[in-house]
């Protein structure tokens, strides 16, 4: 009825507030408003209450001395700073975080195609290992690594050894190598063989592409490798020599130590992780289509090739996602290293809590230290997803 | 993870509580709630040590049983929260519990940057050691290169480091958070040594596996001096405990107990008629709390000594005997302040 007479329509006035885009505008800076507002509410709120309650508050306890000692993998002292502390509380997360994200990588990888295997004996040895560890807490998998099994190991003055290297309940001992003066000519002749190897690995696939003619690149490469390597340590004359671990009253003192804590969390960490990562990698293949695998048969690839050129390389994309899941999985479940002693960014932090009470300053550490390591693992996974993900044309 | 939560909401507690200083007094928070809330050890016997049932029972318990007393005439009106060693002090801070007793060490760090006053000593303590009998250990001195297992988030950490860093010994740290995780990793052999209180010491050489394997070296490496704790805004709570501490002692100190309590009333000395609120002494009312309240306690817990033969004495499993803690006229360091 109102658009019979089109000649004399003509449209509503228009408020400012009908305006879609003016609106979504007002709209972020209500929001920004309060935001900003309660921030800036709880952060005086705090202040004001902190120092109502003659509780001290600041970040000036960070350059002071700590006046405790933790086992970490940097030489800290009682006479360390606080700052420092943290600082290596956070290496250790790291370091124990790295190698289990190897292990339980690795392992994820092998089970999850064990999952998928044709003998029923490995496919169910596989199944067993996922259900089982997957369904108990982590905290649980490190006490048993801890308790049941690195302190079952035998005492110190009844350690495994096997030449310089030695097992027992208070950790691993091996040789620290000592570099000698001319070291350094080893360390670049192995990096210009590796250069080198790398150059022929680029040659083999050109001819390859060119003639359809196979070369083993990566056997010619480490051959390459050793040899270079080895030759120059030979003619600069063996400039290395090893630090012997040595057997005191109560400990072994000289020497590199992994001590249980590590070890255990380590293992822990990643024999629990690597039961999802196997699920994960078997959903990853099971949703590349079965016709893909037999095209490559058809095409004349064996097993391990059809698992390695066709399969896997597509399954990647499926499986990197949530595989970057698992790895800041691993990163935060590190903190439970706690109720064994390992000195990670938690332990230390609580140690740093108390003779300072600053509960608030060391709780916004932890959750900055968190959160960068996580938002590393984050970006670093998702270039690698860029760099595999379909180029579509 | 209850312990990682704790100073969140300790954070979260400062930043949500009005910014104003007004604050409800304790006492009267305590008394329309109907209870007090006390932070005690999650399992130490002897101090704070819940049974089978989950009642606590210990000397610190004793104390947050006496302060119950002392406001409601009545022991069961407490509540107990059981807290670890890095959890307690954000308890206390946040007001998830009106006192703590939990075995603390007084120190002047604690007592003038967490926002805490201490209401007195009830425990004269120290940091010791106890190692394996077979390690054949006699002197601290002995352990020079030793691993020690050591409780973290507690100053047995900090008397550590600087009682070997003074001797110039050296030795490996395992720090671990729960009391029961260390106790653990000490009896599989992890370390060669324990360190603690040596009150602690006692108890925890009975959850070990073999407690006569294991042996506590003669040594006392710092002065811990335990005691009731509260937060430093309310003078007149903080008044409470520290009297309610004092009248358990000057009623040792006046030979009042449990089971004379009743015949005292007529005693005839006027330290003793003052404790107990007889006639028209009337010193409850200066802290907010009956006349009879000191009578009240000892008729229902008894005297500083009989607490403490209850729960840490000879003839307990703990064997703690007096020593420091004894009395000032009987060889200890114990002294109530009069009630005058």
């Amino acid at each position: 009825m109102a658009v019979t007479d089109a000649g004399r329509f003509s449209p509503p006035r228009e408020h400012w507030y009908n305006n879609p885009k003016a609106r979504s505008i007002a709209i972020q800076i209500v929001l920004v408003v309060l935001v900003v507002g309660l921030v800036a509410w709880l952060t005086n709120n705090t202040t004001t209450n902190l120092r109502e309650r003659g509780i001290a508050s600041g970040f000036a306890f960070l350059g002071q001395r700590a006046g405790f000692d933790m086992t970490t993998f940097m030489s800290t002292t009682s006479e360390s700073t606080y700052g420092f502390m943290l600082l290596a509380g956070l290496v250790d997360t790291i370091i124990v975080s790295f190698f289990a994200i190897i292990i339980a990588t690795i392992l994820g990888l092998i089970v999850g195609i064990a999952r998928l295997s044709t003998n029923w004996l490995v496919r169910t040895i596989a199944t067993v290992y996922v259900e089982l560890l997957r369904n108990i807490p982590p905290l649980l998998v490190i006490l048993f690594w801890y308790l049941a099994v690195i302190a079952a190991l035998p005492a110190m003055k009844d350690a495994f050894q096997l030449g310089d290297f030695s097992l027992s309940n208070r950790g691993i001992f091996m040789p620290r190598p000592i570099l000698g003066d001319n070291f350094q000519y080893t360390f670049f002749a192995f990096l210009i063989s590796l250069v080198i190897a790398f150059g022929v690995r680029r040659w083999a696939f050109a001819r390859q592409m060119a003639t359809g003619k196979t070369f083993p690149a990566f056997r010619t490469g480490l051959a390459i490798v050793v040899v270079l390597t080895l030759a120059a340590f030979l003619v600069t004359g063996d400039p290395l020599t090893f630090e012997i671990p040595a057997k005191t009253r109560f400990n072994i003192s000289g020497g590199w130590t992994l001590p249980p804590e590590f070890v255990s969390l380590m293992l822990a960490l990643g024999v629990y992780t690597a039961s999802f990562i196997a699920e994960i990698v078997r959903s990853g293949i099971m949703a590349v289509s079965h016709g893909q695998t037999e095209a490559a048969r058809a095409i004349g690839l064996k097993g391990s090739l059809v698992l390695r050129l066709v399969v896997l390389p597509q399954a990647l994309r499926v499986i990197i996602p949530p595989l970057a899941s698992e790895y800041l999985n691993i990163t935060k479940n590190s903190s439970l290293g706690l109720a064994i002693g390992f000195a990670d960014l938690v332990a230390v932090g609580n140690n740093v809590l108390n003779p300072t009470g600053q509960s608030i300053e060391v709780v916004a550490i932890w959750m900055l230290f968190y959160l960068g390591l996580s938002i590393i693992i984050s970006f670093a996974m998702n270039v690698f997803n860029a760099r595999i993900a379909l180029t579509e044309r | 993870m209850k312990n990682k939560l704790l100073p969140f909401l300790a954070g979260a507690a400062l930043a949500v509580a009005a910014a104003s200083s007004a604050s409800a007094g304790t006492l009267d928070t305590i008394k329309s709630k109907g209870f007090v809330q006390c932070g005690v050890n999650t399992g130490l016997p002897g101090f704070g040590n819940p049974d089978s049932s989950g009642a606590y029972s210990g000397f610190d318990v004793d104390y947050c049983k006496a302060v119950a007393v002392a406001v409601f005439n009545d022991p069961t009106k407490v509540k107990y929260t059981p807290l670890d060693g890095t959890e307690r002090f954000p308890a206390l801070q946040s007001g998830e519990v009106d006192l703590l007793v939990r075995n603390t060490t007084w120190t002047m760090s604690r007592d003038t940057t967490l926002g805490f006053t201490f209401a007195g000593v009830h425990y004269y303590d120290g940091e010791g050691f106890m190692v394996r009998k077979s390690a054949n250990i006699a002197h601290v001195k002995d352990l020079d290169g030793a691993t020690i297992c050591v409780q973290g988030g507690t100053d047995t950490v900090t008397g550590l480091a600087d009682y070997f860093k003074k001797n110039n010994l050296k030795y490996t740290p395992l720090v671990i958070d729960k009391l029961a995780d260390v106790n653990a990793a000490y009896d599989a052999g992890r370390c060669d040594a324990l360190t603690t209180d040596r009150s602690g010491l006692a108890a925890n050489r009975l959850q070990m596996k073999a407690p006569d394997d294991h042996v506590i070296l003669p040594e006392m490496i710092s002065q811990e001096p335990l005691g009731p704790v509260v937060r430093n805004n309310d003078v007149q709570w903080f008044q409470i405990v520290k009297w309610v501490s004092n009248a358990l002692l000057d009623a040792e100190y006046l030979g009042v107990t449990q089971a004379n309590v009743d015949d005292m009333l007529k005693s005839p000395d006027s330290a003793v008629q003052r404790l107990l609120g007889v006639g028209d002494n009337d010193f409850g009312k200066s802290i907010g709390l009956d006349p009879k309240w000191a009578y009240n306690i000892i008729k229902a817990l008894g005297n500083y000594g009989e607490i403490y033969d209850r729960n840490l004495g000879p003839k307990t499993p703990m064997g703690l005997a007096r020593g420091l803690n004894a009395q000032w006229n009987q060889g200890g360091i114990q002294y109530g302040i009069p009630i005058l």
